[in-house]
C-alpha cells in the first residue's frame, strides 16, 4: 500500500502522467467520434475534456498539476497556427479569383461574430474578463487563445467557448443556409469557416469539397482579421 | 522532419519577436502564418518541404486545445452564474455571422455578375 502511494506521489511530480492521460483521452474521444459516424455533437475534444475533467475530479488533482504535463501539448498551438498558412497558400489562386466577395463576406462575418457577441454579452452584464474571453470565439482555437490572452481574457474560458461555437455552427449551418436559400458552395463554406473555424471547416468538407476548401480559407483569413477587430470592438464596449 | 519543424518554429519565433518589439495587435503565431504564406509564394519548393510536417500537425489540430479546454474545471463557478448570457451571446452571434457572411458573399457575386459555383 505504501508502495502504491509512493509511486503515485512520484507520478504526480513529473509531466509523464498527465501528458500520457491527455493523449489517451484524445485517442478515446477520436475513436468515439469515428464510431458515431463523425457526428458534430460527438466532438473528440469535447469528449476528451469531459473525460479528463472526470479523472482530475476523481483523483483530486488540481488544474495546475495537470497543466505541468499537458503544457507540452498546449505549446503546439503556436506551431499549429503557423501551419494553418499552408491551406491558405494552397488556395491562393482561388482566393484571387473571388477576391472581392471573399473580402466583403470576411468583413461581414467577422465583424458580426465579434460585435454581436459583445453586444449581447454587454446587455446581460458580463464582466470585462468574460467579454474579452468571448470576443475571439469564432476564431480557430490557437489564435483565439492568443487573442484572449492579449486582451486580458481567460484563455481556458476562451478554449471552451471556441469549442462550443464550432460545434454549434457545424450543427446549424446546413439548415440555416438552406433557409436563406444560399446555394453557392463557396459562400456556404466560407461563411461557416469564418463563423465556426476548424470544426465548421471539418463539417463543410463532409458536405462538399469546394465548401471545405473555402471554409479553410475563411478560417485562416478570420484568424488574421479577428486579431485586429477584437481589440478594437472590445474597446468600444468598455 | 526536423528541418521542417525548425523552420515552422523560426516563423513563430520571428512572429513573436516582431509583434512584441513593434507592439502589434496580432498574436505572434498569426504573423508566423503570414510569413509562411509569403515564403511559400516566393519559394514553392519550401511548401513541398514543409508539407509532410504541416499535414501531420494539422491532422491533430484539435488535440492541441484539450489542455486549455480542461481548464473549464477551474472556471465552472463563473459559467454557472454567467451561463445563460454566454450561451445566448454565443449561439445568436454565431448564427448571425454565418448568415451575414453567406448573404454578403452572394450579394457581391451577383453584383459582379459572376457565376455561382
Amino acid at each position: 500500500m505504501t508502495d502504491a502511494a509512493l509511486i503515485w506521489s512520484y507520478l504526480t511530480q513529473g509531466p509523464l502522467l498527465w501528458l500520457t492521460a491527455t493523449l489517451i483521452a484524445y485517442w478515446l474521444g477520436d475513436t468515439f467520434f469515428r464510431a458515431m459516424g463523425r457526428q458534430s455533437w460527438a466532438n473528440p475534444v469535447l469528449c476528451a475534456v469531459i473525460l479528463l475533467a472526470c479523472v482530475l475530479g476523481l483523483t483530486g488533482t488540481s488544474y495546475q498539476t495537470y497543466f505541468e504535463g499537458a503544457q507540452f501539448v498546449h505549446f503546439m498551438l503556436g506551431p499549429a497556427t503557423v501551419a494553418l498558412g499552408m491551406p491558405l497558400y494552397d488556395n491562393l489562386r482561388r482566393v484571387r479569383k473571388a477576391l472581392l466577395p471573399l473580402v466583403a463576406a470576411l468583413l461581414a462575418g467577422s465583424v458580426t461574430a465579434v460585435v454581436s457577441a459583445l453586444a449581447i454579452g454587454r446587455a446581460f452584464g458580463l464582466s470585462e474578463v468574460m467579454l474579452a474571453s468571448l470576443a475571439p470565439k469564432s476564431t480557430t482555437a490557437p489564435v483565439a487563445i492568443g487573442i484572449a490572452e492579449g486582451l486580458g481574457g481567460e484563455p481556458t474560458i476562451t478554449a471552451v467557448l471556441v469549442l462550443v461555437t464550432g460545434i454549434f455552427g457545424a450543427i446549424i449551418a446546413t439548415p440555416l443556409l438552406n433557409a436563406l436559400g444560399i446555394r453557392d458552395w463557396r459562400a456556404r463554406g466560407f461563411s461557416l469557416g469564418v463563423a465556426a473555424h476548424g470544426i465548421g471547416t471539418a463539417r463543410a468538407f463532409q458536405v462538399n469539397e469546394t465548401a471545405g476548401a473555402f471554409a479553410g480559407i475563411g478560417m485562416g483569413l478570420n484568424a488574421v482579421l479577428t486579431s485586429i477587430i477584437a481589440p478594437l470592438a472590445l474597446h468600444l464596449f468598455r | 522532419m526536423i528541418p521542417a519543424l525548425a523552420i515552422i518554429l523560426v516563423f513563430q519565433l520571428i512572429g513573436e519577436v516582431a509583434t512584441r518589439s513593434l507592439g502589434l495587435l496580432l498574436p505572434g503565431p498569426v504573423l508566423g502564418l503570414l510569413l509562411l504564406v509569403l515564403s511559400c509564394s516566393l519559394r514553392p519548393a519550401l511548401a513541398e518541404m514543409l508539407r509532410p510536417v504541416v499535414t501531420g500537425i494539422l491532422g491533430h489540430l484539435s488535440l492541441f486545445f484539450v489542455p486549455a479546454g480542461v481548464g473549464v474545471v477551474a472556471h465552472l463557478g463563473q459559467f454557472r452564474s454567467d451561463g445563460l448570457a454566454v450561451a445566448l451571446a454565443l449561439t445568436v452571434s454565431t448564427a448571425l455571422a454565418i448568415a451575414a457572411g453567406a448573404l454578403v458573399f452572394r450579394a457581391v457575386v451577383k453584383r459582379m455578375g459572376g457565376p455561382e459555383e
